[in-house]
């Protein structure tokens, strides 16, 4: 990735036509066959789905049965609704804490594993393993560690707070949740940062060193500001990866205790058996604009990387 | 996207640049032994969960229910493994799961090299341009938003099974690898195509022959990221496959946090059982899982 600080691509470089090309406007009919099978598909899996969902939003269909529109009784009713406003701020809130407490570690780790230190295949193999393990299955065990040995150790070093099992605990339960999220999310973030301080050139720390900047200030004064564009993406990228929120969750507290750790996603998988299928279906539209807004973030980031 | 960014950005060239890069950097040539022992330190958080996992599914029972979890297996005993066989119906799981990470491999790898080759190679075209953008637009839309229709809509036509879940994998993994692939193929220098072409090849053969050839690393790339997606999932084939013998292994896993509760050795082994593909997996292709991260990120 060493051009890549340099020459990054955005979506916006993939867009100008190349001159050479646009001058050929024959098309192969071949080309069709190519990219048809996939178009249809896509449309039938994503586009009918996503269309479906929204008509349904504006209904009081159930699921089955006979339904009418409704208008936006759904949507109204939405944001008087305290259990959707709490799974909401509990998601956002979780998000939050995540990506911010995520990027902090991976950050300084890449620094570390960047340095020049001993085994560093071996160890950034190490730190890489998190990612490859399923949520639910690494849920599971870490579900066991909580309930157990934790409380354990609280009451060997005689801590109160961990001696009862935290996910029993309405106000600490989040808490296991941002842990075991981070131990899963951190190597992805961690191998993008490894990637922008790799791509910051030998040369500029060479020039800091002769003039005596230490290595503290090194690490504030460029590597910091040199990989600011990979912070800024990790953050996005994280925030709107950590919205999802499911699988963990499901595998430590399952939404518990009472609905302390419910999320969104979790809400929206109600309307399979609460009845209110329709008014999740407005939850999930109201759910699609927020991911669309922080799409929009995002690529207005990367436009604006590509201009230094 | 130019040439000379995805040459560097080939997984092969990767550990090369890295050490180059390492020995040139500072003027000091001795290693940190204080980093390196703080970073040792660290895996730690990696390592004990995977640790307490190995030793609980080697346990009797007996000893897996006495409190101390960290300790070695007394005696060693496969117990574990023998009745999470059994409860799981390891054979008829594992297959299944396998069945749904081929079939979303598979179907990842040709339909986006396909549908790439031919959006690369007429961007000039709207029709294609724009069949791009349609397809990216996917990247934005989580599961949870289109799950209540999927759902509905599988049903409907059959599809509440793996067959389904697979299908679905694919359509989800279809946005980033054909953006992987597009900028790939854009890389490729067309005069090779082109003098086939000359010699009378057509389209197909063009593809088969040349590209999809030399589009090897970026298939090894998106190959590896569709099989994690995949074979880790819980939340689509949960919500999707109606009947619960066709589940996939780590679906399977919730049974222990209800019917067998109580016998934890069983119960990692089981899920050991479920995550050792992956890693097994994973040491093979590292290089591959490390470079896709970062292509995927700085798009």
């Amino acid at each position: 990735m060493a051009t890549a600080a340099a020459t990054r691509p955005t979506s916006r470089d993939v867009a100008a036509p190349t001159p050479f090309r646009a001058s050929r406007p024959r098309v192969n009919r071949t080309f069709y066959l190519f990219l048809l099978p996939t178009l249809i598909l896509f449309t039938l899996c994503i586009t009918l789905p996503a269309i479906m969902g929204i008509t349904f939003s504006f209904t009081d269909s159930v699921g089955f049965g006979e339904f009418q529109f409704i208008g936006l009784t759904n949507y109204v009713a939405l944001f008087s609704d305290p259990a959707i406003r709490s799974s909401y701020l509990f998601t956002i809130g979780f998000a939050l804490v995540t990506v911010l407490l995520v990027n902090l570690l991976a950050f300084l780790l890449a620094v570390g594993l960047t340095a020049k230190i001993r085994g560093k295949i071996a160890l950034r193999a190490a730190f890489v393993l998190p990612m490859v393990i399923s949520g639910i299955v690494i849920a599971y065990v870490f579900n066991f560690l909580f309930s157990n040995s934790l409380p354990q150790l609280g009451q060997a070093v005689g801590i109160t707070a961990l001696e009862q099992s935290l996910l029993a605990n309405p106000d600490l339960a989040w808490v296991t949740i941002v842990i075991v999220t981070a131990w899963q999310a951190i190597p992805s973030a961690l191998l993008i940062y490894i990637a922008g301080i790799l791509s910051i050139p030998a040369e500029v720390y060479e020039a800091a060193s002769m003039d005596g900047a230490s290595s503290m200030r090194r690490l504030v004064s460029i590597t910091l500001p040199l990989v600011a564009g990979y912070v800024v993406i990790n953050l996005v990228i994280g925030f709107k990866n950590f919205l999802n929120a499911y699988d963990i969750i499901v595998g430590l507290t399952n939404g518990g205790p009472g609905t302390a750790t419910r999320s969104v996603a979790m809400t929206i998988f109600s309307g399979f058996t609460g009845g209110d299928y329709a008014y999740q279906m407005a939850n999930a539209t109201i759910f699609f604009l927020i991911a669309v807004v922080l799409a929009v973030i995002q690529l207005r980031l990367n436009r604006g990387r590509s201009a230094f | 996207m130019t040439a000379q960014t995805l040459v560097t950005t080939t997984p092969a060239q990767v550990p090369v640049r890295t050490r180059r890069r390492f020995l040139g950097r500072g003027g000091e040539d001795r290693p940190s032994w204080g980093t390196t022992i703080v970073l040792v330190l660290c895996t730690l958080a990696v390592i004990v969960p995977l640790y307490a996992t190995v030793t609980m599914a080697f346990k009797t029972t007996e000893q897996s229910v006495d409190g101390q979890v960290f300790s070695l297996p007394n005696p060693i005993s496969v117990d574990g493994f023998v009745q999470a066989w059994e409860l799981t119906d390891f054979p008829r799981a594992f297959a299944i799961s396998v069945f749904v990470t081929a079939v979303t491999v598979v179907g990842t790898v040709v339909l986006a090299a396909f549908a790439a080759y031919a959006i690369a190679r007429n961007w000039g075209h709207k029709f294609f341009r724009w069949s791009f953008f349609y397809l990216l637009a996917a990247m934005f839309l989580p599961f949870p938003v289109l799950a209540l229709s999927q759902v509905k809509l599988t049903g409907m036509v059959g599809l509440a099974n793996p067959v389904g879940v697979a299908l679905l994998h694919v359509m989800f993994q279809l946005s980033f690898s054909v953006l992987l692939f597009t900028a790939f193929i854009r890389g490729l220098p067309e005069e090779l195509e082109e003098s086939a072409r000359l010699d009378g090849a057509t389209t197909w053969v063009v593809f088969r022959r040349i590209v999809f050839p030399m589009m090897a690393p970026m298939s090894a790339t998106v190959a590896i990221f569709a099989f994690l997606a995949s074979w880790n999932d819980f939340m689509m084939p949960s919500l999707i496959t109606a009947d619960s013998t066709l589940q996939t292994l780590p679906v399977l896993q919730n049974i222990f946090q209800t019917q067998f509760s109580s016998n934890y050795n069983v119960a990692f082994a089981s899920y050991l059982m479920a995550m050792t593909p992956a890693i097994i997996v994973y040491l093979f292709t590292q290089r591959w899982v490390m470079s896709g991260v970062t292509q995927g990120a700085i798009k």
